[in-house]
């Protein structure tokens, strides 16, 4: 299953009592009345456990969260993030390995 | 509406003529429709419940209102000693219930320490605690909220609060409207009374109140008066000054906690007139101009109200029926 296939499944199955009706993936949650402010609560939830990324107060913003195809790349963009930190922090953890 | 012209006089009534009207519409509505000889009024010592209480008692009369006074363990002193000067100065009955006994009885602070130990692993004996919300106008998004929690040596901790915490908090702070309720309409049932709810129509409109708690009554009579309108009855019926004064508080958590803290964007001054000119088609331009803020700043003020409304519009529902059974 895609990322968005997956998001669109969540949102599918907890608001929308899994029938998924009109909804597209570039829905808006809060125009559409699907998500809301509680519900986002819900949905940053999800990502943080399913997807072991941090959601930072500052991203708690319409164009990270509010269609299924918003949700995607923003999870995408931070674990592409988190891996690229990951990379950095062996790479400084090797070198001093190697200095040693 | 042009620029200049919209202020906060658009607010400003004859309160004589409003007092008149409303006292006239309760007794009209107590005799046709609720047909019970009293009203019930929780007081609190803040300005809605005491502007209430003096409306029923020029409504219906000093003997046909009782008030009371609903305490618990972190209710404010300053509540009961202004709710006790407000029944003296009506010269109405009063009922004191202290409410922490039956509190803790169903679980609730057991329950809201137990969800704020989610994100606070410390909390307990000796801390204080509050929700806030996320500074909208500031940082435009979706509305978080934050629990502040104080130790014994005033430490402070703040920390977004997720999902299940955020829903078991508020679902055990609710507790509280909940018991006060039921024993607003224990002593109602007693008596043969009503019971007169208090919510302004900041509060009511925006979804301020918990279902089956504060939000139950059997008549609302200040939900149409925007607070500002509220405070202009309070000085119109002599209600005491200090309550008049005194900064409108939830009074709910261990902290002290603002209305706009926990609710609203902005303070209830702007936040009225904001609602006012939403409700009233006036451009976002006119209203930042009085209000000192930017038209941005207006425009996401009047989409938090639309979020509110659409978010909390189930709280004014009545149970729904699968199809309308005629019982008139």
């Amino acid at each position: 299953m895609s990322l968005q296939e997956e998001i669109r499944s969540f949102i599918v199955d907890n608001f929308l009592f899994g029938d998924a009706g009109t909804l597209n993936n570039d829905s808006s949650f809060i125009k559409e009345g699907i998500v809301d402010s509680t519900g986002i609560l819900q949905l940053v939830a999800f990502i943080q456990e399913q997807y072991r990324v941090v959601v930072e107060d500052e991203e708690l913003i319409p164009e990270n969260l509010d269609s299924v195809s918003k949700v995607a790349a923003f999870i995408e963009n931070k674990m592409k993030m988190a891996a690229l930190v990951g990379e950095e922090l062996e790479v400084a953890v090797g070198g001093a390995d190697g200095a040693v | 509406m042009k620029s200049g012209e919209f202020s906060k006089e658009v607010l400003r009534l004859d309160p004589k003529r409003e007092v008149e009207r409303i006292c006239g519409r309760v007794r009209e509505l107590m005799l046709t429709q609720v047909k019970r000889r009293g009203l019930v009024v929780a007081l609190s010592g803040g300005i809605d419940s005491s502007v209430t209480a003096a409306l029923a008692v020029r409504a219906i009369g000093k003997e046909r209102v009782i008030g009371l006074e609903m305490p618990e363990r972190y209710s404010s002193g300053e509540s009961q000693r202004l709710s006790g000067k407000l029944a003296a100065s009506l010269g109405i009955e009063t009922v004191f219930e202290e409410i922490s006994a039956a509190l803790e009885a169903v679980g609730c602070y057991r329950k809201y320490d137990e969800a704020v130990r989610m994100v606070v692993p410390g909390y307990g004996e000796g801390w204080k605690s509050k929700i806030v919300i996320s500074n909208n106008m500031e940082h435009p998004g979706f509305t978080s909220f934050y629990l502040v929690a104080q130790d014994g040596a005033q430490g402070t901790t703040r920390v977004r609060l997720p999902f299940k915490p955020y829903l078991q908090i508020v679902a055990a702070t609710n507790f509280k409207q909940r018991i006060r309720k039921m024993l607003e309409y224990y002593h109602a049932d007693r008596l043969n009374f009503a019971v007169a709810g208090t919510p302004n129509r900041l509060e009511y409109d925006q979804g301020f109140f918990v279902k089956l708690g504060d939000g139950a009554a059997d008549i609302k009579p200040i939900a149409h008066l925007y607070k500002s309108q509220v405070y202009q009855l309070a000085e119109y019926l002599g209600v005491p000054a200090e309550i008049r004064r005194r900064k409108p508080t939830t009074d709910t958590y261990s902290l002290a906690q603002g209305q706009d803290e926990f609710y609203f964007s902005l303070p209830y001054p702007e936040m009225d007139l904001c609602l006012f000119a939403k409700n009233n088609g006036v451009a976002p331009e006119s209203v930042a101009a009085a209000l000192g803020l930017t038209p941005e700043q207006v425009r996401l003020v009047f989409q938090d109200i639309e979020v509110k409304r659409s978010s909390t519009r189930y709280l004014h529902l009545p149970p729904l029926l699968v199809e309308a059974v005629d019982w008139q």
